[in-house]
């Protein structure tokens, strides 16, 4: 159940990892000198050895007691200088590897927040955190340990084997040999591996996306009792996830077999050589000494290596899950040079305008199917059609949540797309049917859309109070100061919970404020009552007579706050007018809109039903008994 | 949530606990830790005893290589003799194979370990959360839900993953290590109990200040994920308000605050690594000299000189490894912390212990002298009694705030009453077993959300062994069959993709439609048709009057066209009824419900 898409061709590991260099430069220096001191470190460690050979060969060979003490001094000042270098690595390394993390984490937000809600609507958000949370976690940690290492061991081994054939050609060579398999089964490994990895990653972000569903739809999994329903769904899942982390542990312990085995193959081989040399006296005790010393230093660098290489298929694709999101070209974008309306007069006419959302199959008929449809400045225009009918794709088109397939949305006559999206939403603002409120306070909620009004200047605040009042007044949102700090009262999810009434209210106060030239308002009083909406529409109007309004109507009062209603059916606007002219020549209005005669239709309804129930019964009698008689004659007939 | 305690989620925030609040944490964490280990403990220890054995092997190594040396070389020099050598390298070997073979076994054993765990730590937390009641949720947030399911348990992963191979292998490698050189030379043995000393004590500080660092980076990394998941689930909002620029600052915050939180963790563990590194190459040094003088004086040979010096690098080899061991287990902690925080919060909701089996229930609903209020301030119901009998259907009507959905909630029992108690049949809800309850009352909300997965899988919710037939058959009771055909792929359209977008209004359908499926006695409809438009009302309406008729429903709706198959109107205001009577009753007096009534006509044209 993955998101991902493999479109492009395959990317080795090295060349997907490195796709992460932009972010990294600034640490790199860093991480250079990180390498040098592990490197450091790890060369100090092979000279301890040396010293050794020196210590059994010389002094402790020939009992001259007087030698123990400085090599005892060098031993030790190599053992403080290995562990200064390993300090040091960490010191480099690590707080400029947690600022490449946090720089690609802002990266990845600002990319997200930039993309347009197609985006969104096909990506789960569990992916999407996944991607920000653990996956950047784990390249952080593969930056600043798994890459310094890998690189400083490998080196460390390299380094090592010189060594080892130093002290003997030929014990030096049967190391190299035996370490032959080793490569190759690294390179079998990562085929294998890569994969899993892949595959758990993805499960985990499944995973997240079932949490967060869990816990946003928790009023629906209660109102149903559905609570343990979800859990085997749940379960089901994290089962998945653990048979793969499993598979990923075979994986992972075939590797370590051989990287354990084949180092001790190699010391039980050089033992014996290494004995048979000594016995033929091509080889001092010492230098055998030193031989098995440096070859034990070189055994973690060896037995790294697998946990390293793990650990770098896990970073490859996590840096692939990150640049998935990264690579999106984003459709939705500011013009180049942008147009700006100095004195927005709030003209919206559609043209022509025909959207389908991305993933509808190609043989319906678009969403919108050519939309003409012109707001005159200041003019109410109510937009009307049955559920589904497209109604707040419309409005979503306007501010450019999405984008037309064809045709134009202008705004004053320009069209929109040459406008900055920053300038286009201050010019226009929304409210949505479904209310969302941000975990801030009430004030900062209705003046999202006023950031200049933000300052702790007194005239700004002044004007901000001002502001604020005027727009709960209009949207009747007069409750919050009833609340425990007034409009300082943090609501949203981290705040006070709200009923879905007083959300809306806040949202519709938020989109007054934001005083636009244009206020597009998507069926927005749903969830009041009788006289809050009344109360509501009254002061609209007064707002909705200087500013272009379309509104997204269910019910005929909404309707009514309209100048002209607008009928949207089958993708088209197919009729426009006021509200009693509709009414009067428009059938699919009368039956979209009116339920004045609700239940003298209903009574006539019912009376058709059973009407038409008395003549299916009859019919089926009928047929009963014709089928009786022929079932008589026939029975007659046989006998 | 007062910081005053640290009971539950309480004080989660804080990270400067006092020693009794510190021991309390811990020993709740450690019940935790235990009561995870417990189902699995016969697989612990087997897994132990692998690691024993492989670890064993792997510390033969040197003391062959030793003996090779010690023994073989002479018996070649001296006898020309082959044997002792072959023989040592035939042991090297298989204790190799064996060795390794034994490690590759423990990983697999130790992941399946680990994931058992894991999963059923997931699971906990997932039920759990499940249990608690709403109003921990409408507090608690869904971003720190998801911050304790996701990174917390991340980090407890990451420990079971390597860190329990780490602290196994670690630390009887030590012990082995310790134990082979204490049995070749006890001199050496005692030189490496002198360095325990500040090995204890740079261990100790390290413990002390990065629990204090870990708890911040999980408060930290909560708060920037509650405010991602806010970010991603408000996008239309975001974007229609130009909030990205402020977003990006305040989430640039989060990230900083976060990487501060990390960094510093960082350091101090940059502190104690290479710390016990210089522990280690000190007290090489200190045995070479020790042992440097005694090969001198012939007490002892060069090669248990060569052997001990080893096994001293050795010992502090997996030094490293016990430090990163204890450094995820320090991240481990803090995260248990908090997840066993939220495990410890009781639902205020609980589940009954000895619940009352209701196999059919009639549907009468007893509202006996109820007081409800989300705190001391605020009271919503203040003394409720009302009796609802079997199969009536109700209006609830009144002004928002006036009390209706927590009266609708309190029979759902999303909450419990403060005083008094609701009824079904008599029974008290807080008696009743949970299934019986969930199957005998069932909400409908304003909110519709859907599930990812299909329509039928979203409509199936109301009842999980559903055939398509009876799915198909809700669909059509409320009018949703026509829009769920149309769609690319009826009623098998994942609701996230492939033109399965579908609208507010429909989304209510849907949900309408699996109340229909699970075909409670009680049916509580909490503005469940506000977002309709007024054919599908109609549709759902003249569903509805089929469907009420022989059960009983409590629908709260603005548009008074519900009233019209309602029995009995109930008018509230500040939590009491103020209006009570048949909607002809009541549109013919003149009380508030006649004005509501008058005006709702007024409105339709």
């Amino acid at each position: 159940m993955s998101t991902t898409q493999h479109d492009r061709p395959r990317l080795s590991t090295a060349a997907a990892i490195a796709r992460l260099y932009p972010y990294a430069k600034p640490a790199m220096p860093r991480i250079y000198l990180g390498m040098v001191a592990a490197l450091l470190a790890g060369v100090v460690a092979l000279a301890i050895p040396l010293v050794l050979q020196q210590l059994v060969d010389g002094p402790l060979s020939s009992g001259d007691a007087t030698l123990v003490g400085p090599a005892v001094v060098i031993v030790l000042v190599l053992g403080v200088l290995e562990a200064v270098m390993i300090a040091l690595r960490r010191w480099f390394v690590l707080t400029p590897g947690t600022h490449v993390e946090a720089r690609m984490r802002n990266a990845l937000y600002a990319k997200l927040q930039d993309l347009p809600v197609a985006f969104h609507d096909r990506w789960q958000s569990g992916q999407l955190l996944s991607r920000a949370v653990s996956d950047l976690n784990l390249i952080r940690r593969w930056l600043s340990f798994g890459l310094v290492l890998l690189v400083v061991n490998a080196v460390t081994i390299v380094i090592g084997f010189g060594v080892l054939v130093y002290w003997n050609l030929w014990l030096g060579l049967l190391f190299l040999v035996c370490s032959i398999p080793l490569w190759v089964y690294g390179y079998l490994f990562e085929q294998k591996y890569s994969v899993i990895a892949r595959r758990a990653q993805d499960q985990q972000g499944d995973l997240a996306t079932a949490v967060e569903e869990s816990v946003h739809g928790i009023r629906v999994l209660k109102a149903f009792g559905r609570g343990k329903h979800s859990l085997l769904k749940f379960a089901d899942q994290a089962e998945l996830l653990r048979a793969t982390e499993i598979e990923k542990a075979r994986a992972i312990a075939g590797i370590w077999f051989w990287l354990i085995l084949i180092p001790d193959v190699a010391f039980a081989l050089c033992l014996l050589g290494g004995v048979a040399l000594g016995a033929a006296g091509q080889l001092t005790p010492g230098e055998l000494v030193a031989f098995f010393a440096t070859a034990t230093v070189l055994r973690f660098p060896v037995e790294s290596i697998g946990f390293l290489l793990a650990m770098t298929y896990d970073t490859r694709s996590a840096a692939d899950r990150f640049f998935e999101v990264m690579d999106e070209t984003n459709a939705i974008v500011d013009p180049e040079h942008p147009v700006t309306i100095t004195a927005p007069v709030g003209r919206l006419t559609f043209e022509n305008v025909v959207f389908r959302y991305q993933d509808a199959p190609a043989d319906r008929p678009g969403t919108l199917d050519g939309v003409d449809l012109t707001l005159e400045p200041g003019e109410t225009m109510a937009l009307v059609g049955v559920t589904g009918s497209g109604k707040t794709t419309l409005t979503a088109l306007a501010t450019r949540l999405y984008d037309v397939r064809s045709g134009r949305v202008l705004l004053d006559g320009v069209d929109i797309r040459d406008l900055s999206r920053e300038e286009l939403r201050r010019h226009i603002a929304m409210a949505f049917e479904d209310a969302t409120l941000f975990s801030t306070s009430v004030r900062e909620n209705v003046l999202l859309g006023r950031p200049e009004l933000a300052g702790d200047d007194p005239t700004v605040r002044a004007e901000a109070d001002r502001v604020l009042a005027e727009a709960l007044e209009i949207a009747q949102a007069d409750f919050v100061h009833r609340l425990p700090d007034g409009v300082d009262t943090t609501v949203g999810e981290e705040g006070l919970s709200l009923s879905g009434g007083q959300r809306q209210r806040l949202a519709l106060a938020r989109a007054v404020a934001a005083r636009p030239a244009v206020l597009v308002l998507d069926d927005p009083l749903s969830a009041l009552d009788v006289d809050t909406e009344a109360l509501v529409e009254a002061a609209l109007r007064r707002v909705l007579a200087t500013t272009t309004g379309l509104i997204v109507a269910h019910r005929p009062s909404t309707v009514q706050m309209a100048d002209r209603v607008a009928l949207l059916q089958e993708g088209r606007i197919t009729d426009v007018g006021t509200h009693s002219e509709l009414l009067q020549r428009n059938e699919h209005y009368r039956y979209v809109i009116s339920s004045l005669e609700d239940e003298e239709l209903a009574q006539s309804e019912r009376e058709d039903r059973e009407l038409r129930l008395a003549e299916e019964e009859g019919r089926r009698r009928e047929a009963v008994d014709r089928e009786s008689r022929v079932i008589e004659r026939e029975g007659e007939a046989k006998r | 949530m007062s910081g005053t305690t640290v009971s539950g989620v309480s004080g989660e925030e804080r990270d400067d606990f006092t020693k009794a609040e510190s021991r309390q944490i811990r020993a709740r964490s450690l019940r935790l830790l235990g009561s995870l280990v417990r189902p699995v403990r016969g697989r612990v220890i087997a897994t132990m005893g692998v690691i024993v054995l492989s670890t064993a092997l792997q510390v033969a190594g040197p003391a062959l290589i030793a003996l090779g040396l010690n023994e073989g070389l002479p018996a070649l020099l001296e006898r020309n003799d082959w044997m002792p050598i072959a023989l040592i390298v035939g042991a090297y070997l298989l204790t190799g194979v064996a060795g390794a073979s034994l490690i590759a076994v423990f990983q697999i054993m130790s992941a399946r370990l680990s994931q058992a765990i894991l999963l059923d730590l997931r699971k906990r937390v997932f039920l759990h959360t499940q249990r608690l009641s709403l109003q921990f949720h409408e507090s608690y947030t869904s971003g720190r839900i998801i911050a304790r399911q996701t990174s917390d348990l991340d980090s407890i992963r990451e420990l079971l993953d390597s860190g329990l191979t780490q602290l196994v292998s670690g630390a009887l490698y030590m012990g082995f290590t310790a134990a082979a050189l204490v049995l070749l030379d006890p001199t050496s043995g005692l030189v490496l109990a002198a360095a325990l000393i500040p090995l204890v004590a740079l261990t100790r500080w390290f413990q002390v200040r990065s629990q204090k660092l870990f708890r911040q980076t999980r408060v930290a990394s909560a708060r920037l994920i509650v405010q991602f998941v806010e970010t991603m689930t408000g996008i239309r909002a975001v974007k229609a308000f130009r909030k990205e620029g402020r977003n990006e600052q305040h989430f640039g915050e989060l990230v900083e605050d976060y990487r501060h939180a990390n960094a510093r963790v960082i350091q101090v563990f940059g502190i104690f690594d290479p710390g016990l590194v210089l522990i280690g190459n000190v007290t090489v040094a200190a045995v070479l000299l020790t042992g440097g003088f005694r090969v001198i004086d012939g007490a002892l040979s060069v090669f248990t000189l060569l052997s001990v010096v080893l096994y001293t690098r050795r010992f502090f080899d997996p030094a490293e490894e016990m430090a990163m061991f204890y450094n995820s287990y320090q991240s481990a902690a803090a995260a248990l912390e908090k997840i066993s925080g939220v495990l410890e919060e009781r639902p205020s909701v609980p589940d009954p212990t000895t619940p009352i089996d209701l196999w059919k229930a009639r549907g009468a609903v007893h509202f006996d002298r109820v007081r409800f209020s989300y705190n001391d301030d605020t009271v919503v119901l203040p003394r409720l009694e009302l009796t609802i009998p079997a199969g009536q259907t109700i209006a609830l009507v009144g002004t928002t705030g006036a009390g209706k959905s927590t009266l609708a909630k309190l029979i759902a029992r999303f909450y419990d009453p403060t005083e008094g108690a609701v009824t079904l049949d008599g029974v008290d809800l807080r008696k009743l077993h949970p299934k019986d309850l969930r199957r005998a009352i069932v909400m409908v909300t304003q909110e519709a959300y859907l599930f990812s997965g299909t329509v039928a899988d979203n409509i199936a919710l109301g009842k999980p062994d559903a055939t398509r037939d009876e799915i198909m058959a809700a669909a059509k009771a409320v009018g949703a069959h026509d829009f769920i055909e149309s769609l690319p792929d009826g009623y098998d359209t994942d609701v996230n993709k492939r033109g399965g977008r579908v609208s507010a209004g429909q989304r209510q359908l849907i949900s309408f439609a699996r109340a229909f499926l699970a075909d409670p006695v009680v049916l509580i409809l909490d503005e469940a048709t506000a977002s309709l438009d007024i054919p599908s009302e109609r549709l759902v309406q003249r569903g509805l009057q089929t469907l009420l008729a022989d059960r009983t429903a409590v629908i709260i709706a603005h548009r008074l066209s519900t009233v019209a198959i309602a029995d009995r109107v109930l008018v509230m205001e500040h939590g009491q009824i103020i209006e009570d009577g048949t909607p002809e009753e009541l549109i013919a007096g003149t009380g508030k419900f006649a004005q509501l009534h008058a005006a709702w006509r007024e409105s339709l044209v």
